[in-house]
């Protein structure tokens, strides 16, 4: 009985061979973005391969291909050998191939054993034993120095260990290939050197790990190669030994194309929003926002670049009252608006452009009308004080619909039905027509098409010049950020590690420096990033 | 009498295990569609069902068991319609387990008209009921004896049940795949293992378990089948499964508790007391134990998050 | 593109009757002797004399205000089932205010009226405030709760009215002051048939025309992003529900004023579950709720009928009425249809995607 679940070493593909092969993998989506073109990319047995690239690069698509989520519209998969067709998940794992995504597939209150054993249980017939995934698991985890008790639940694990559960799940499986999407994000520092050492007693037992990150020093420290991703193109595939971090950093951050956008020059006014010192940890207890300060004043437009992940979305939320910081003070015009809640924020002259748009930017089964009206619920101008009057709401809608070009047959047309690009443009619509003071757009042209994209910069270019509207731009396009913006905030690790007064003077290699945690300005450099005391 | 000693005669005890058989079959049909992560609203209409299917089999057939047999695999053909409609045809549960309930509460009604020219009751109906057993040695214990033996069969077997409940959630291959389920469907997907399968065997066993206690009700408790036969049961046993933390020993205690509110307002009422607020009482407790049950839940969720917790509680709530 | 919307929701509903009503044809053919004759009385009877379409009038008025409470629940997402004990308790208020309160006609039943509309009200907040307040499952919650106010009910007519010369539990009568006059001679059609019409009425303006009803229609819709625009989700929900329970109680008391002149239920009438019919046909819409409830109303009166002049059971309507709400909460029916219609619309007449700026 027991044999079915002792661990196999998978030793039976030579070490040093090429395990993995991906070629011309091409897989355009549904809506037209074209994620990978013709990538290929190859790993051997037993190493550490470190796939490296921004957010939005391609590298998830690539990995959902290689696990069966997705399906490459072309290209070859040959893995030990042989061409594979890798229809689902499943079929990759019986091929041994496990994946650890970022957010963790485990069931809280059931225990650690149970998590790791269900679907191949140990036991006779139908019965389940216990005791047998008990000790299976901990041998498992004694192997590779896991430190974790089978029996206890889930729910009252660390992130970290959470995350070993998910890496036994995959060696319980007799994966020999493991995919680990960005497997530092979530993990203290400690944490993180203990999963290291784990990794490299993996690769020891002859394990391949494909290890995805955007982190140069991590990649330095355990990877063996490297491949790198850039708008859905493979850079080349490097021997971590022959690149400096200037390199990687040079070959990962870059436009391929500089869309150039005209902007008369900015004429700063009085700062109308302010951050002070803001500080928060996620649920999980991790640091996202670590000190944060800096302001924004009247007509110009503050770009704040980053890897994804860095405290953008958290700064977001926090700025606009949807979340709550631990630390730190939000001023809006001079008055504290921290832990006001999003209405508050809003009626003192704030928009907020969320990232968001499905599920936070509009409701899809309710009207287009309805859909610019949400934040004007109080406003005057559409009707009394108890109801609204429904020819000034049609106006209005009809109004900024044709102002602001949404596409639709109607006003009366759910929102859900419109293209992404019609979506955003409903989103914006509403934001920016209050005349918002300060107005936060958050990835305002994520996927969305080319001219809907050049429509909202130029209105958020002649709002911020000619209203004098301050704009806060969070974006993880590299061309946006530096085109839009007049000044630049950079955000690693949830603190500022750059603040360029002049973005026109940057160029994206130093920008890419800062983004990757690189290089970072002094407290006195950083300093300029306050006009005002507060 | 007292009401002292009426509370603690033989008698009384032996109605509070009467009166709980039903409630603890309708329990554990809300177990382990819970356990699966559905909620099946649609126990009391399984059990109307398999109440007049049994007395309707068992008169025609003569037999009580093969009566139980027929109600038991109606109630597996009705669990596996109810899955159908909310897993294939996508219906929202709720809604769809209250029109089950609608369509058979007068459904039976019409059924047993068309089968047996009967309105109201059955009772001009032949049908057969399940034999009594008398435990051996237990009979013989003074008091305990006269509590504990003697009763019908089906509640012996409710019993036994929730005991190969627990088995069966906790050492068996299945019934780790159901749990794993219920909890996270995702995370079972992520290893294999089919949900909506796992889904539609949870809602068959829930309308076995539902069955029985219909069959009780019917060949049991009474020997007839009459409109409304339930009462509410069916909504109590899930009641009773969720006060128990949809654990199999849990839902048996929750269960006894409204099987001895259930004896107390008999016994008042017969003395022409208002027994209201005594039949009151176990549903306050449901309602006490399930705040209860979500705060405990609710701490222990997000003890570390703290922070932001003003404005995102707003959203948490929501989910 | 509105206008396809309702037809498409229509075509939908009268398919899903549709379908129903030949099932129940189906079975009247398998199980009667008299088939076409009892499915006449099934269908006409109600027409065929003007007491008997006063009965439907009459029978439609609880489940007009049930219909409503149940849309305004819907929409809010928070699924409290509590508008059955919402309007039991509402009616058995008004019965012991009718019994012990001794007020001067027209006030009277005005009077009696809120007090029943508010103690549906705070019934039907509990289960709302132990979601909101600690996240405890309204459905588990609202459940219990409907029984524990049908026994606070029967306890409290027990206690303080109960009739001591009956045999059943029934109070002493009302006072006659108490009572809604018929409005409509010949026939019980009562006044609660007007409180109807106007709760109809403003519900639907205040659901889709007043600034709190948006409120409540978004916060239901996606609360994500209605609490990214700002607009406060306790409130809209607790707004919501108050409005629901006071509907649900003021339908209880004008049944209990207008249909008994003493407190008579045998148990929980049953409006609470059937609101949910008829919301479900009218799409959680207080405009179409009439026609709801109207349809349920006519399809019982006529199944009654049906009964006293043939040998078929007026039972076979719960068949037919669960048949149509599972049909019509079943989203994959016609869901196909749907999903090739609306491509269509959508595309029709618009240009491709960026098109605007070419």
């Amino acid at each position: 009985m027991k044999q079915e679940m002792i661990h196999r070493d998978p030793d039976d593909f030579p070490i040093g061979e090429e395990i993995l092969r991906m070629s011309g993998i091409t897989k355009v989506y549904g809506n037209g973005v074209l994620a990978n073109e013709n990538v290929n990319f190859s790993v051997k047995k037993g190493e550490i391969h470190a796939i490296m690239g921004e957010n939005g690069a391609g590298k998830s698509t690539l990995m959902k291909i290689l696990f069966g989520n997705e399906q490459p519209d072309r290209g070859e998969i040959c893995f030990k050998g042989r061409t594979q067709t890798i229809e689902s998940p499943k079929k990759a794992v019986e091929l041994g191939i496990g994946m650890v995504y970022q957010h963790f597939n485990l069931a809280e209150s059931l225990t650690v054993a149970e998590n790791i054993v269900v679907g191949q249980e140990p036991g006779r017939g139908i019965l389940f034993r216990q005791k047998s995934a008990y000790d299976a698991v901990e041998e498992l985890a004694r192997k590779y120095a896991f430190d974790i008790d089978p029996k206890s639940r889930v729910r009252d694990l660390s992130v970290g260990k959470k995350q070993k559960v998910e890496i036994l799940k995959i060696l319980y499986r007799n994966s020999e290939l493991i995919i680990l999407d960005e497997p530092t994000a979530v993990l203290t520092p400690q944490e993180t050197e203990e999963l290291f050492h784990q990794l490299l007693l993996l690769k020891q037992n002859g394990y391949t790990i494909i290890f995805i990150s955007h982190k140069i020093n991590e990649v330095k420290t355990i990877c063996d190669r490297m491949t790198i991703i850039r708008a859905g193109k493979t850079r080349g595939t490097y021997e971590i030994s022959e690149l400096s971090a200037n390199d990687i950093s040079v070959l990962m951050v870059g436009r391929d194309v500089v869309q150039k956008i005209e902007k008369p020059a900015a004429k700063p006014g009085k700062t109308v929003l302010s951050a002070r010192d803001l500080r928060y940890r996620n649920e999980h207890g991790a640091v996202m926002l670590d000190g944060v300060s800096f302001d924004l004043r009247q007509g110009e437009i503050l770009g704040v670049a980053g890897v994804e992940g860095s405290g953008q979305r958290e700064l977001a939320e926090a700025v606009s009252g949807m979340l709550r910081p631990e630390g730190g003070a939000v001023y809006l015009d001079g008055r504290e608006i921290t832990g006001k809640t999003p209405g508050e924020v809003r009626a003192l002259g704030f928009s907020h452009i969320h990232e968001d748009r499905m599920t936070y930017g509009v409701a899809k089964n309710v009207s287009i009308t309805e859909n610019l009206i949400a934040n004007r619920c109080a406003s005057p101008e559409l009707g009394g004080k108890a109801f609204f009057d429904g020819k000034k709401t049609s106006a209005l809608a009809q109004k900024l619909v044709e102002e602001y070009q949404i596409v639709c047959k109607t006003p009366s047309v759910p929102a859900g039905m419109l293209s992404g690009g019609n979506i955003q443009k409903v989103v914006v619509a509403r934001e920016m027509s209050v005349e918002p003071q300060v107005l936060l757009a958050n990835q305002p042209t994520r996927g969305i098409d080319v001219g809907a994209v050049e429509f909202i910069h130029e209105r958020l270019i002649r709002d911020s010049r000619e209203k004098g509207c301050a704009v806060l731009l969070i974006s993880s396009d590299l061309n946006e950020v530096l085109e839009m913006s007049d000044s630049l905030l950079v955000m690693y690790k949830g603190h500022i590690s750059g603040y360029f007064a002049d973005v026109s003077a940057l160029t994206e290699q130093e920008l890419g420096l800062y983004m990757l945690g690189l290089k970072r300005q002094s407290e006195q450099e950083l300093k300029e990033a306050l006009h005002e005391k507060v | 009498m007292n009401v002292g000693q009426l509370i603690f005669s033989t008698t009384f005890l032996a109605t509070v295990i009467r009166m709980t058989t039903p409630i603890l079959f309708a329990g554990l049909a809300g177990l382990i569609a819970s356990q699966a992560g559905v909620m099946n609203l649609a126990v009391e209409s399984i059990m109307l069902t398999s109440a007049l299917a049994g007395v309707l089999i068992s008169a025609w057939t003569g037999s009580a068991w093969i009566g139980l047999l027929g109600a038991v695999l109606i109630g597996i053909g009705m669990g596996f319609i109810i899955a159908y409609t909310a897993f294939t045809l996508h219906a929202d549960m709720v809604l769809n387990g209250v029109a089950f309930n609608l369509m058979m509460t007068g459904g039976t009604m019409f059924l047993m008209y068309v089968a047996t020219g009967q309105k109201g009751t059955s009772t001009g109906v032949p049908s057969k009921v399940l034999p009594t057993v008398s435990i051996p040695l237990l009979r013989d214990i003074p008091y305990v004896g006269e509590v504990l033996s003697g009763h019908n069969v089906l509640t012996y077997i409710a019993m036994a049940f929730t005991v190969l409940m627990f088995y069966f959630l906790f050492k068996t291959k299945l019934g780790l795949r159901i749990r794993m389920v219920g909890e996270n469907p995702a995370a079972a997907e992520s290893v294999g293992i089919n949900s909506k399968k796992i889904k539609y065997l949870a809602m068959c066993l829930s309308g076995m378990f539902a069955a029985f206690g219909g069959a009780y009700m019917s060949m049991a408790y009474m020997s007839w089948f009459q409109n409304n036969i339930t009462a509410g049961r069916g909504f109590i046993g899930m009641a009773a499964s969720a006060l128990g933390g949809n654990m199999p020993l849990g839902t048996l205690m929750a269960s006894l508790l409204f099987g001895v509110a259930d004896a107390v307002a008999n016994t008042i009422s017969s003395l022409n007391l208002p027994s209201e607020l005594v039949s009151m009482l176990p549903y306050v407790i449901t309602i006490i134990g399930l705040v209860y049950y979500s705060i405990y839940l609710g701490r222990k969720k997000a003890p570390s998050a703290k922070a932001g917790k003003g404005a995102k509680k707003e959203e948490e709530k929501t989910a | 593109m509105k206008k396809f919307k309702l037809d498409f929701n229509l075509i939908r509903t009268l398919i899903a009757i549709g379908i129903a009503l030949l099932l129940a044809l189906i079975i009247i053919l398998l199980t009667s002797d008299e088939p076409w004759a009892a499915f006449g009385y099934f269908i006409a009877g109600p027409l065929r004399n003007p007491k008997r379409f006063a009965n439907v009038i009459e029978a439609m008025l609880p489940l007009v205000f049930t219909g409503l409470s149940v849309s305004i629940i819907a929409r809010t997402g928070v699924f409290n089932l509590a508008s059955e004990g919402s309007l039991f308790i509402g009616g058995a208020v008004a019965a012991l205010c009718g019994v012990l309160l001794p007020l001067p006609s027209v006030i009277s039943p005005v009077v009696i009226l809120l007090i029943g509309g508010l103690a549906g009200m705070l019934a039907l907040l509990i289960p709302t405030l132990l979601r909101v307040k600690w996240n405890a499952n309204e459905i588990v919650s609202s459940l219990m709760l409907n029984y524990v106010l049908y026994y606070l009910g029967t306890f409290l007519i027990r206690t303080f009215v109960r009739d001591p010369d009956s045999g059943y539990l029934q109070s002493t009568a009302f006072h006659a002051e108490a009572d809604l006059p018929v409005i409509i001679p010949g026939t019980r059609i009562h006044a609660g048939a007007a409180v109807a019409l106007i709760c109809v009425v403003a519900l639907y303006l205040f659901l889709f025309r007043s600034r709190l009803g948006y409120k409540i229609r978004m916060v239901g819709e996606n609360p994500k992003f209605s609490f990214y625009s700002g607009i406060p989700y306790a409130l809209s929900i607790f707004a919501a529900q108050a409005v629901a329970g006071f509907v649900c109680g003021l339908g209880g008391a004008t049944e209990m004023l207008g249909m008994f002149d003493c407190y008579k239920w045998t148990g929980l009438p049953g409006y609470g579950w059937d609101g949910i019919i008829v919301a479900t046909l009218a799409r959680n819409n207080p405009a179409w709720v009439p026609l709801g409830a109207f349809f349920l109303a006519y399809m019982r009166v006529g199944a009654d009928i049906m009964t006293r002049m043939t040998d078929v059971q007026n039972e076979v309507v719960s068949i037919i009425q669960g048949v149509v709400i599972i049909l019509l909460v079943a989203e994959s029916f016609l869901a196909g249809w749907k999903k090739r219609r609306t491509f269509k619309e959508a595309t029709e007449g618009v240009q491709l995607e960026g098109g605007a700026k070419a």
